[in-house]
């Protein structure tokens, strides 16, 4: 983490996006410090994207105040972008170009010289895990390994900063987990990472500090265990009834069992400290689910918790 | 392309086109030496228009190839002006290979046709500037379909590139002046007879200046509202 008083390497007061009418981030206020991994979590249209775009120095601020590693976007936008590499959402590479001429395009908008890229080239197709594809054209490739190029192609300045702008949707389980374990390597390293997600579980194994975020506005912000254990009970338990039971009075009858009940349209999460404590009281009460499990409580919960919707909405 | 509309324009239509008109029509040439210098311009437009407007598209939302050199220490206008670069960079080398063509067929009458090269060019960027700046503000590829389809073809037929102008009924005439192909076959022909007089070179090349200008004015604006947003 961070040595005290070693300024934020990003800075945001009050920052806001308006796209006409439209406030897409609202005055929210964090800082990120150096070498952590920090996560925006939140569903589609949270402004997560909106709030990338202005630390990427690509979209200008309406309000407020960012610094981005002490210089300002509005009037040091390039020198920032020098030094910083994105991921973006998009993959955007070079279809007809192969894999290595697309890292040595991409070090060349940085500038730097052709033999350095091609070093960086070679480490990086091997930090990606596609060397045996460097001369492969990148239209037919995968969409993990068109991911993990993306990354690599990010990383050709060597950036103090990496913003990662929802890196693992649209990977299959196996690709996510490559990404994961990549990004947790160059944060071993030293990288400061930032990344968008509305995935619960990246969020819970990539990120230090995370601020989930709703219609603009954080909501709240801390460690995931942080934020469960303030948000959410240790456990959860829930229950799945037919479609034909009213799940609101079923909840009434588990008054005072566990802390708190949420009604959802296919199932009741009941939140306790024990969950087999608590289906043992419930089955007393007379209820019998058509099924049921018990797991710990993830963010999932507290972002429910929050703000009335799941994180997939 | 040069070769089979030279060949199949240029000898087959040509061969009876001479044997019919008068040969004041055609300015005392043959057809093949009225329309190969013709074609040069229209080639030009061609090119540079394919180059300004699918991939216009594809770097702003279908690749999205703009939206990566962003990420770096690129500005917008390094984008534009890159692109700009490659689309005069691609119709010189397309004006080049037809001004050889046409002298292998024996076209050209004077040796003033080398500048016809890069009236050519300034001809094709007349139009690339415009249709990128264009481009940049729409959603789908739509409206280029409609751009060839209500100006490129209309323009290609009947701005002076097969036929003169003179030939337009007069109420429809000043159409073709305001069309930068018309400038660009008017000087390239020049060119190429050898009867390119300053003023009227000067007129022509400064018409088509400005509306590169233009074009890459209303470009620049469109590319930062839609990609800097």
């Amino acid at each position: 983490m961070s040595v005290d008083g070693d300024p934020p390497l990003i800075q945001a007061r009050g920052l806001t996006k308006r796209f006409g009418g439209f406030v897409a981030v609202d005055g929210i206020d964090f800082d990120v410090h150096r070498g952590e991994a920090f996560g925006f979590l939140g569903s589609n249209g949270a402004g997560k994207t909106s709030t990338m775009r202005m630390i990427a120095c690509m979209s200008p601020v309406s309000a407020g105040t960012l610094r981005v590693m002490g210089l300002d976007p509005a009037t040091a936008g390039p020198r920032i972008r020098a030094r910083l590499g994105l991921v973006p959402q998009d993959d955007t590479l070079d279809l007809e170009l192969t894999v290595r001429d697309n890292l040595l395009v991409y070090g060349r908008y940085f500038d730097l010289p052709r033999k350095l890229i091609r070093q960086r080239t070679d480490q990086l197709l091997e930090f990606a895990q596609l060397t045996e594809r460097a001369n492969d054209k990148v239209d037919p490739l995968s969409g993990g390994l068109r991911r993990r190029l993306t990354i690599a192609r990010s990383l050709i300045s060597e950036p103090d900063l990496l913003l990662l702008d929802e890196p693992t949707t649209g990977l299959d389980p196996q690709a996510r987990h490559l990404v994961w374990e990549r990004l947790y390597r160059l944060k071993q390293q030293g990288v400061t990472l930032v990344l968008t997600t509305h995935y619960m579980d990246e969020a819970e194994q990539l990120c230090d500090r995370l601020v989930i975020m709703d219609k603009g506005r954080i909501a709240a912000e801390g460690s995931p265990r942080q934020l469960i254990d303030h948000h959410c009970t240790r456990e959860v338990l829930e229950l799945r009834f037919g479609p034909d039971d009213d799940h609101s009075a079923l909840a009434d009858k588990l008054d005072g069992v566990g802390s708190r009940v949420e009604v959802l349209p296919d199932r009741l999460l009941l939140y306790t400290a024990n969950a087999d404590a608590a289906l043992a009281e419930a089955t007393t009460r007379g209820l019998s689910p058509e099924s049921w499990l018990v797991r710990r409580g993830t963010l999932e919960d507290v972002f429910l918790r929050l703000t009335g919707r799941s994180l997939a909405d | 392309m040069p070769v089979l509309y030279l060949t199949a324009m240029g000898l087959g239509l040509g061969s009876l086109v001479n044997r019919h008109a008068a040969p004041t029509r055609l300015g005392g040439v043959s057809y093949l030496v009225f329309l190969a210098p013709g074609l040069m311009a229209a080639a030009a437009m061609q090119s540079a228009t394919m180059e300004s407007t699918w991939p216009v598209m594809g770097g702003i939302k279908w690749t999205k190839t703009y939206h990566a050199m962003l990420a770096t220490p690129l500005r917008v206008s390094d984008v534009l002006y890159g692109h700009v670069c490659w689309m005069a960079l691609k119709v010189s080398l397309v004006s080049t290979i037809f001004l050889g063509v046409m002298a292998a067929f024996g076209a050209p009458r004077s040796p003033e046709v080398v500048l016809a090269v890069p009236v050519a060019v300034l001809t094709g960027l007349a139009y690339a500037t415009p249709f990128a700046g264009f481009v940049a503000t729409r959603q789908s590829d739509q409206p280029i379909i409609a751009i060839y389809r209500f100006l490129i073809i209309p323009m290609f037929l009947f701005s002076g590139t097969f036929f003169p102008v003179s030939q337009l009924p007069a109420a429809i005439r000043p159409l073709a002046y305001v069309t930068p192909l018309w400038h660009g076959v008017s000087l390239c022909r020049a060119l190429s007879l050898g009867d390119a007089t300053p003023a009227a070179a000067l007129g022509h090349v400064a018409y088509l200046v400005a509306l590169t200008v233009i074009g890459l004015a209303i470009a620049r604006r469109t590319f930062a509202s839609r990609l800097a947003a």
